[in-house]
């Protein structure tokens, strides 16, 4: 069944790192058991700041997800075949970051047990209706595409040729995830931080920038622990999409910043300063948020170089910076940002508690668990092709 | 495959979007024929808040007790787990830009009442993705607790704070219990309903009835003859947010 055969058979080391793993989920399932009898009140979230890490978290792994498609569109639009034997990995990352979504979305709701009503009662005028349609409709091509081509693989024969209209049509659905994640913060009349129309572009440069410099690294990681390598060309182009959608996004963020410090509307800029000076006498995020922007600009500059671009040390040093700078831009800035101050124009401080926060590294390490064994199960059937 | 999806995606949107309109033209046919107590034509329920009367007694919580006594509202200490349907804000919280360095000391960081506006344009409504919260044709935006997932996204939509979520198990705090009106549970969004359960007996919602000085006025925004329409006929009145076209319905009297 699905060649998982191969994920149970590895070294001390595959064993100790499934352990591990499987130590962490077990810890954020319990405390999952106690927000699920106690109510969300267990987290940090409050009156005024209603969604948190689990919202952003879902938010910044979709744009992971949907990055596959840097691998994916290169190859199969403009046969560019270096990228050849990284389309699997792009395709394994996808489906673990839209799992590890849906799992954010889970644990956010109050009643999980009613959360079939949105298939019960469907209603379209809702984004996050389109949003569950959008990420299970991508969760099942890439599960779909992935099988289809890796079976072909180890049968040593190409893909059958009905998978590659699929294939072609995963490049639009994976935008359509990131537009539509945009879209549930979009149109909200009372958040000014998220009304702009550049929040959708935004969403899906800083995607581009922060999923292949993931992908980066674990195509080094890969080359370190087994025998298969992906070779310097690959990374190296993905370095430069890296750099360009990592400028493409900081361009994006400063208009942004022009349109609301120029025109002067309060009720835009206080978001703005509350992530970087500080509002009302709070700045919980601005040390985080300054973090974020040397971390950009460094890593900026470090790519634009083309020798420190095409140094590997550096390049993964690079990488490390960019996928943190997004991260705390995406995974803690934008949604606190955008609840602070309320449309009341109230401070409310939040801070995520330690139950909190051991369900969100729960629900990382079960995508850490998922990648690593679909991974393995790739990287087994090429090893064994190879021989 | 993937194009018969596609193609059912698009026949189920365009279906959709008819059926809407033939319950929008569905709601305005009925409107007409749904009783109104004053009027006997469309109802439109609405409220005329006077501050001024508001503030003669200092102090006063008469329509916030009548209302969270008869509506099972738990009392949570935890400022950040408070359940409101109807309390007290700032002015220039309430009123978010209307303040000016100059704003009449009668005004500036004096209580005003605030609750949900029954919007005639609801963004709540819009966002909720299991239509727990919707409409009426008498304009009262309602909630099902028995649908609501506790996703939070009316609450994230919700441009007044107006809604307020159970992030712990409301029912052991709740001071006196009141076995006429549920109780909600843990996980689920709860705010006023203009106390639907009230007019459906021909009364007055529990805030209007409990304000002594009368600051409080409910009625049918569609009877012309109606105490709302004169009162709006007469004063300078304002709404909160009124730029974000969702068209409350609460009318403050300056």
């Amino acid at each position: 069944m699905f060649m998982f055969e191969k994920a149970v058979v590895g070294g001390k080391r595959y064993w100790a790192w499934i352990g591990a793993l499987s130590a962490v989920i077990l810890v954020g399932f319990l405390c999952y058991l106690l927000q699920l009898t106690e109510g969300l009140g267990i987290t940090g979230l409050s009156r005024n700041v209603t969604w948190g890490m689990y919202i952003a978290q879902f938010t910044f792994f979709v744009g992971v997800a949907a990055s596959a498609v840097m691998v994916v569109l290169p190859y199969y639009l403009h046969n560019y075949k270096a990228f050849g034997k990284l389309t699997i990995l792009g395709e394994f990352l996808a489906i673990s970051a839209v799992t590890m979504c849906m799992l954010f979305i889970f644990v956010d709701m109050g009643q999980p047990t009613r959360i079939l009503n949105v298939m019960l009662h469907p209603t379209p005028g809702s984004m996050m209706f389109w949003d569950m349609i959008s990420l299970s409709g991508y969760l099942v091509l890439n599960a779909l595409i992935a099988y289809v081509t890796l079976s072909s693989e180890r049968k040593e024969v190409p893909p059958p040729h009905w998978i590659k209209p699929i294939i072609i049509l995963s490049i639009p659905w994976a935008v359509s995830i990131h537009t539509v994640t945009a879209f549930l913060y979009n149109g909200l009349p009372g958040r000014s931080f998220w009304l702009t129309a550049i929040l959708a572009p935004r969403f899906l440069a800083s995607a581009f920038a922060a999923g292949p410099a993931l992908l980066i690294l674990l195509c080094m990681i890969i080359r370190k622990l087994t025998k298969f390598d992906v070779g310097s060309e690959p990374i190296q182009k993905l370095a430069v999409i890296v750099t360009y959608a990592m400028i493409v996004n900081i361009f994006f963020v400063l208009m942004e910043i022009f349109t609301v410090f120029y025109s002067q509307i309060p009720e835009h800029m206080e978001h703005f300063k509350f992530l970087f000076v500080g509002l009302q006498g709070q700045a919980p995020l601005v040390p985080w948020m300054w973090t974020s922007m040397i971390l950009a600009a460094a890593s900026i500059f470090l790519l634009l170089v083309p020798r420190y671009r095409r140094n590997e040390k550096v390049l993964a040093v690079t990488c490390v910076m960019v996928f943190a700078s997004l991260w705390i831009d995406k995974g803690l800035g934008l949604i606190i940002g955008g609840f602070t101050p309320s449309p009341l124009n109230v401070v409310t401080r939040y801070v995520p508690t330690a139950p909190e926060l051991a369900i969100v590294v729960a629900i990382w390490a079960i995508g850490l668990l998922m990648i690593t064994v679909f991974y393995k199960i790739a990287l087994s059937v090429r090893e064994r092709l190879a021989e | 495959m993937t194009i018969h999806r596609r193609t059912f995606l698009g026949v189920a949107g365009l279906s959709a979007v008819a059926l809407a309109g033939k319950s929008t033209i569905g709601a305005l046919a009925k409107a007409g024929e749904e009783a109104a107590p004053a009027a006997g034509t469309a109802t439109r329920w609405a409220m005329v808040i006077d501050p001024q009367r508001c503030l003669r007694k200092e102090g006063c919580k008469d329509c916030i007790g009548a209302c969270d006594k008869v509506h099972n509202v738990p009392l949570f200490q935890d400022k950040d787990h408070e359940v409101k349907w109807i309390w007290k804000e700032p002015f220039e919280n309430a009123f978010t830009g209307e303040e000016n360095p100059y704003t009449a000391e009668a005004l500036k960081d004096k209580p005003v009442l605030v609750f949900c506006n029954h919007c005639d344009n609801p963004p709540c409504v819009r966002v909720c993705p299991t239509k727990a919260t919707w409409k009426r044709e008498d304009g009262i935006v309602m909630m099902d607790w028995h649908r609501c997932i506790g996703c939070r996204y009316c609450m994230a939509a919700c441009p007044y704070g107006s809604r307020s979520f159970n992030w712990l198990d409301p029912r052991p705090r709740i001071p006196a219990l009141d076995p006429e009106f549920p109780t909600r549970t843990k996980g689920v969004v709860e705010k006023c309903t203009f106390c639907e359960e009230r007019l459906a007996k021909g009364e007055q919602p529990a805030c209007v009835e409990a304000c002594p000085e009368k600051a409080l006025v409910f009625g049918n925004l569609d009877d012309p003859a109606s105490e709302v329409r004169s009162l709006l006929r007469e004063h300078f009145t304002i709404r909160r947010k009124p730029e974000l076209g969702t068209q409350p319905e609460i009318y403050y009297i300056v």
